[in-house]
């Protein structure tokens, strides 16, 4: 397989204190393309995602060795700045976390106003079309300057992509982006996760394996902080080379 | 399991506890708020807000002089409290929560805390009154200010560590900084808390008598600058409370309506501006 590349992690060893989570993870996450994370609870999906964008680093205790470029150049190292990286690869967490003392509008807007873009126009162009790309305009077109904290949980999490969108980053991590949504958001947010990679590269941490399978183009399974199998979904999903990958995804355990 | 009846009955009798409870409470706070607005109103009239006392044996006159001075006091307390109190309480949430120095810092607001407010009066008195040699406003209002510090502090951080960790990671995975991510995201989700213990805080020091006695002292007078002793409302409650007059008790019952009415008028207020400025 001929593919661009966006993550390439080598070595990557991680944990908190004296708990080691992630031990020796090297793989290669292609651009343009979803990867899903799969793997049991506890297993490191979301500390993996979380050393991506270096917001592993914010939990205290935390450690982390190896390396990690992004698009060929090293996002950890001396003198890189980590809010830097942070503003390449954008990330949506597990619970919708909207900033309750802003309005619609001004949680799309945060990102760009909070680092420094004072145009009016630009800032109202970019939240118009971050609020398109999640599928969110029509729904909040009419109320866009009243509280974010009205919106129901999907509309939240979606408004949540949006806000993440809006700074243009090349890369979006989701870690569990559904896991707290009904099944029609679900349905919703993983229709927008299908447009996405077309101009982002995305990974997501999911629990819920059949939708890995929809919405992956590519799968890591990850077990006890170990990568056991990464490859092409339909390949995973269908022939696992690896009997723990096997176990895993017909319900053998986890 | 007991039956339908007995657990009915049982419930009820709760009920009826939490609910005796909750009107005893109600019914002190509001006897005593009726019964100073009683008292105080038969005293209060425009004479009292312009003008200034008269001396004793003559009748009316009023207590303009205390009123500015009480809030020339706050305006000094708030001055020192808030911006030590609040900035400390950001530094105890934000970065101090597991530090030594956060422990040495919140460990030693929750002494001075309990430290009796004469005795911050003692100290106000050594670090400004000795050394200049008189009483003075700024005196009175350092020993208030220093006062807020460890309430104002140590409320700012608890509505902090309310705010959820989720939204400081939302801040920073935005590529913000971190002072952004406290300045623009975590501040403003907790102002509303905050400002109310500042308020409470403002409010509990507005009401201090012995930090005043000897560091701003009384003045029958226009206090002329801060740096003169300035007559304040508590003081005044306890100068005329304590008076054998009959015209000064009716006095000190309207100063006590005009500084619980100042407190609700700055708690109102703050409301309403909030209000204006989050979103509905």
């Amino acid at each position: 397989m001929m593919t661009e590349i966006t993550f390439t992690v080598e070595n990557l060893k991680a944990g908190f204190g004296s708990h080691q989570v992630l031990r020796d993870i090297n793989m290669q996450i292609p651009s343009r393309r979803v990867t899903a994370i799969i793997g049991p609870s506890g297993c490191g999906k979301s500390t993996l995602i979380r050393c991506l964008n270096r917001m592993h680093e914010v939990v205290p205790e935390a450690y982390l060795e190896g390396k990690i470029f992004l698009e060929g150049s090293p996002i950890y190292g001396v003198g890189i700045d980590p809010v830097l990286v942070r503003r390449r690869v954008g990330m949506v967490f597990q619970k919708a976390n909207l900033f309750p003392s802003m309005t619609i509008f001004q949680n799309v807007a945060s990102g760009l106003v909070l680092n420094g873009v004072r145009k009016k126009n630009e800032i109202q162009e970019k939240v118009e079309s971050s609020l398109r790309k999640s599928a969110l305009w029509e729904e909040v077109k009419g109320n866009l300057h009243e509280s974010a904290m009205k919106l129901s949980g999907g509309q939240q999490q979606r408004l949540c992509i949006a806000r993440a969108l809006a700074i243009q980053p090349q890369v979006l991590l989701m870690d569990e982006p559904c896991s707290a949504l009904d099944p029609i958001s679900t349905a919703r947010v993983e229709e927008l996760i299908h447009e996405l990679r077309e101009n982002y590269t995305v990974v997501i941490v999911t629990h819920n394996m059949q939708q890995a399978a929809r919405v992956s183009d590519f799968t890591a399974f990850l077990y006890m902080g170990e990568l056991v199998e990464f490859g092409e979904t339909k390949v995973l999903f269908t022939t696992p080379r690896e009997k723990r990958t096997e176990d895993y995804i017909t319900g053998r355990f986890g | 399991m007991t039956n339908y009846s007995v657990r009915k009955l049982q419930n009820g009798i709760m009920v009826g506890l939490m609910g005796a409870g909750a009107f005893l409470l109600l019914s002190i706070l509001m006897g005593t708020l009726i019964y100073i607005a009683l008292k105080g109103l038969s005293a209060l009239n425009w004479d009292f807000f312009t003008k200034l006392p008269k001396p004793v044996g003559e009748s009316g006159g009023g207590m303009a002089n205390a009123i500015v001075g009480t809030l020339k006091l706050l305006g000094i307390a708030a001055l020192i409290g808030v911006p030590f109190g609040f900035i400390g309480g950001v530094y105890l949430s934000e970065y101090g929560r597991k530090n030594k120095f956060g422990f040495f810092v919140r460990y030693s607001a929750d002494l001075i805390a309990g430290v009796p407010s004469i005795v911050m009066g003692i100290f106000a008195y050594t670090l400004v009154v000795l050394p200049m040699g008189h009483f003075s406003t700024l005196a009175g209002g350092l020993g208030l200010g220093i006062m807020m510090i460890p309430i104002a502090l140590r409320s700012t951080e608890e509505f902090l560590k309310l705010v959820p960790s989720s939204l400081r990671e939302a801040g920073l995975a935005l590529g913000l900084t971190q002072w952004k991510t406290i300045t623009f995201i975590v501040i403003p989700s907790a102002f509303r808390g905050i400002l109310t213990g500042i308020l409470l805080d403002l409010a509990r020091v507005a009401g201090e008598t012995a930090p005043l006695l000897f560091t701003a002292f009384s003045n029958k007078y226009w206090s002329r600058g801060w740096l003169e002793p300035t007559a304040s409302l508590p003081v005044m409650i306890y100068t005329y409370a304590i008076s054998p007059y009959d015209d000064w008790h009716r006095q000190a019952w309207a100063a006590g309506l005009v500084l619980l009415l100042m407190i609700l008028g700055t708690n109102l207020l703050a409301r309403l501006v909030l209000r204006r400025y989050q979103p509905t």
